[in-house]
């Protein structure tokens, strides 16, 4: 673990301004004993950016997180944060952190909480009791401030994680899996805290496999299997396609795996979906259901959804 | 003002054993336990000899010296085997819950974690110590009108050897979870308690390997060390002077002590400290979260 002398506040906003990237990885590895969890990450996260890093369970998701905030030490391979190196004390003071496995003192009560990460984080302590406030608000928690941790809902200790968070108006936040163990309300107020978050300039880091809400909020997304990042860009950049439903009876095993020719295929019985398909194909495609002696009842084009693409991307990787 | 984050840590430990009642309950538990033996000390004045009359003050103070050398023992004992179930757990229960990952993002060195929760800790210890050493002094001078030869140096060992298992229990914490570094920071405690007899046997039958085992207990868990210097500090002189006369004979018996522990030692008990909490901070520095 690297462990620098501490430097002044000023010195780190100083460095703030200087626009270097909220994120940058160069080729970070992680392995853990023969498991290989994170294989050569290499990635910028722009300032200000709302920044989706997707995949399945067990990708590496929470291990780059980890690794960033010098949670854990990298096999190899090269980090900065907000300008510094990750393990930088200094980098961590205009920082968010709400963790997958999120934990706070269950004996102290939420403002309590709250107050310890001022201390920790430091902030000016003139400036504690509106933060508290303020975070409270935000993350909907005011009217259980007083209230002991340990009588809290696991959905309430994620907000409150959230709001420790959003302390002191942080350069980067990272959120591992938010919304977990909230509610859709609940689901609904961190894409908006999210939003918030980016209107003021907050670069945010989304760990989910929750695919409708990294599309509903992030500027651009990673994908991430196996430890590697498999595809990154724009929404627009990774949803160009054009995904095709078709509602279509009497084709047998063998005829729906002729229509691979078509591209993959989301095969729900009567329902076939084809994940990225030109529109120009349709016709030939409908042609081909009815020679095989298919009965097509509906065919609707639609923009590819991330799942689509997701899912699409998964397994032309597994190939 | 802000604190620096190991004052921080160091409080919320100290808060966390006050809020979750563990303060209450050993208070609670040690008033029972200060009334209980003042009642029994005072038992030991109103002894008679077999022909009905009074023992001699001498007497009194001897028994009451050897009792109290008992119930100190009871003390010590409570005291280390808290200190090491309290610390067996501070870290690793933390690690595993997630309790730390928040508070690590947070600009806060590994070292800061691990010198908090020992400061925090060893408060208590400390408190505690003096809290029920002045009481149950109080209530057996008040009882027998005996107070031991050196009451300070007895409450200082006796916290001491309760600090030594608070540094186990934190060393073992940062790579073992929290049962684990509490049985294995316990079974040292008893193993050194008996390496200390084994010692003491050495020492009697004259055998020097045995003796050997005796000073590398001491040195390797000076636990025991600090309990012969509490023994030291509770037997009046009349005592240590006929145990002298039985020469190394003498010596064999865990619940006694002819001589004070060697300034030596203690220097090495400070040194000790100073390495369990520097392998402590080493260990947890490299471990991932």
């Amino acid at each position: 673990m690297a462990e620098v002398a501490e430097e002044t506040p000023a010195a780190v906003s100083k460095e703030s301004a200087a626009g270097t990237p909220a994120v940058k990885t160069v080729e970070l590895r992680k392995r853990f004993g023969r498991t290989v969890a994170l294989a050569g990450l290499t990635m910028t996260v722009p300032r200000g950016e709302v920044f989706g890093f997707l995949g399945p369970n067990g990708a590496g998701k929470t291990t780059a997180v980890k690794l960033l905030l010098g949670l854990l030490t990298p096999t190899s391979g090269e980090g900065w944060l907000l300008g510094r190196r990750i393990g930088d004390l200094g980098a961590r003071r205009r920082i968010g952190y709400l963790p997958e496995l999120f934990r706070y003192q269950s004996w102290l009560t939420a403002s309590e909480v709250l107050a310890l990460h001022c201390e920790l984080a430091p902030l000016a302590r003139s400036s504690w009791k509106d933060e508290i406030r303020s975070v409270l608000e935000t993350v909907g928690l005011t009217e259980r401030a007083g209230d002991k941790v340990g009588t809290f809902s696991k959905g309430m200790q994620q907000r409150l994680g959230l709001g420790a968070a959003l302390l002191g108006e942080p350069d980067l936040v990272f959120l591992d899996e938010p919304t977990s163990a909230l509610d859709p309300v609940g689901r609904h107020d961190v894409r908006a805290i999210i939003r918030g978050l980016a209107s003021r300039g907050t670069a945010v880091f989304l760990n989910s496999h929750l695919l409708s809400e990294v599309e509903q909020v992030c500027d651009r997304v990673a994908v991430v299997d196996h430890g590697r990042v498999i595809a990154e860009g724009t929404m627009d950049q990774l949803l160009g396609g054009t995904a095709v439903r078709v509602r279509a009876t009497g084709l047998a095993q063998a005829d729906k795996n002729k229509l691979l020719s078509f591209g993959r295929i989301d095969d729900e019985g009567d329902q076939l979906t084809f994940a990225s398909l030109d529109p120009e194909r349709v016709p030939e495609l409908v042609g081909e259901i009815v020679a095989m002696g298919g009965r097509v009842y509906e065919v609707a084009p639609r923009h590819q959804t991330l799942e689509d693409r997701f899912l699409q991307l998964l397994e032309d990787e597994e190939k | 003002m802000t604190l620096p984050p190991f004052l921080v840590i160091a409080r919320l430990t100290i808060q966390e054993a006050s809020r979750r009642r563990l303060l209450l309950a050993l208070l609670i538990l040690t008033l029972l336990v200060v009334g209980f033996s003042a009642w029994g000390f005072n038992k030991i004045t109103t002894l008679t000899r077999g022909d009905g009359t009074p023992l001699p003050p001498d007497q009194v103070a001897l028994l009451t010296s050897q009792l109290l050398i008992v119930v100190t023992f009871m003390y010590s004992g409570v005291l280390a085997l808290s200190a090491a179930v309290v610390a067996g757990p501070l870290i690793s229960s933390e690690v595993e819950s997630g309790l730390l990952l928040s508070m690590l993002a947070r600009p806060v060195r590994r070292s800061e974690v691990v010198i908090g929760k020992w400061l925090g800790l060893a408060a208590l210890v400390a408190i505690y110590a003096a809290f029920a050493g002045t009481a149950e002094l109080a209530a057996v001078d008040w009882a027998t009108g005996y107070l031991p030869p050196h009451p300070v140096e007895l409450i200082a060992f006796v916290a001491a050897e309760g600090l030594i298992l608070l540094s186990v229990g934190l060393l073992l914490s940062t790579r073992l979870s929290g049962i684990t570094a509490g049985v294995i920071a316990l079974v040292a405690w008893l193993m050194a308690w008996i390496a200390g007899v084994v010692g003491d046997i050495g020492t009697g039958l004259q055998n020097q390997a045995l003796e050997n085992v005796g000073v590398v207990s001491h040195l390797v868990l000076p636990s025991d060390g600090l309990w012969r210097g509490a023994i030291y500090a509770m037997e009046p002189d009349t005592l240590i002077t006929a145990m002298k006369a039985l020469g190394t004979a003498g010596r064999a018996n865990p619940f006694a002590a002819t001589e004070p522990p060697p300034a030596e030692f203690l220097v090495w008990v400070v040194a000790w400290f100073g390495i369990v909490l520097t392998l402590s901070i080493l260990s947890f520095r490299t471990r991932e979260i």
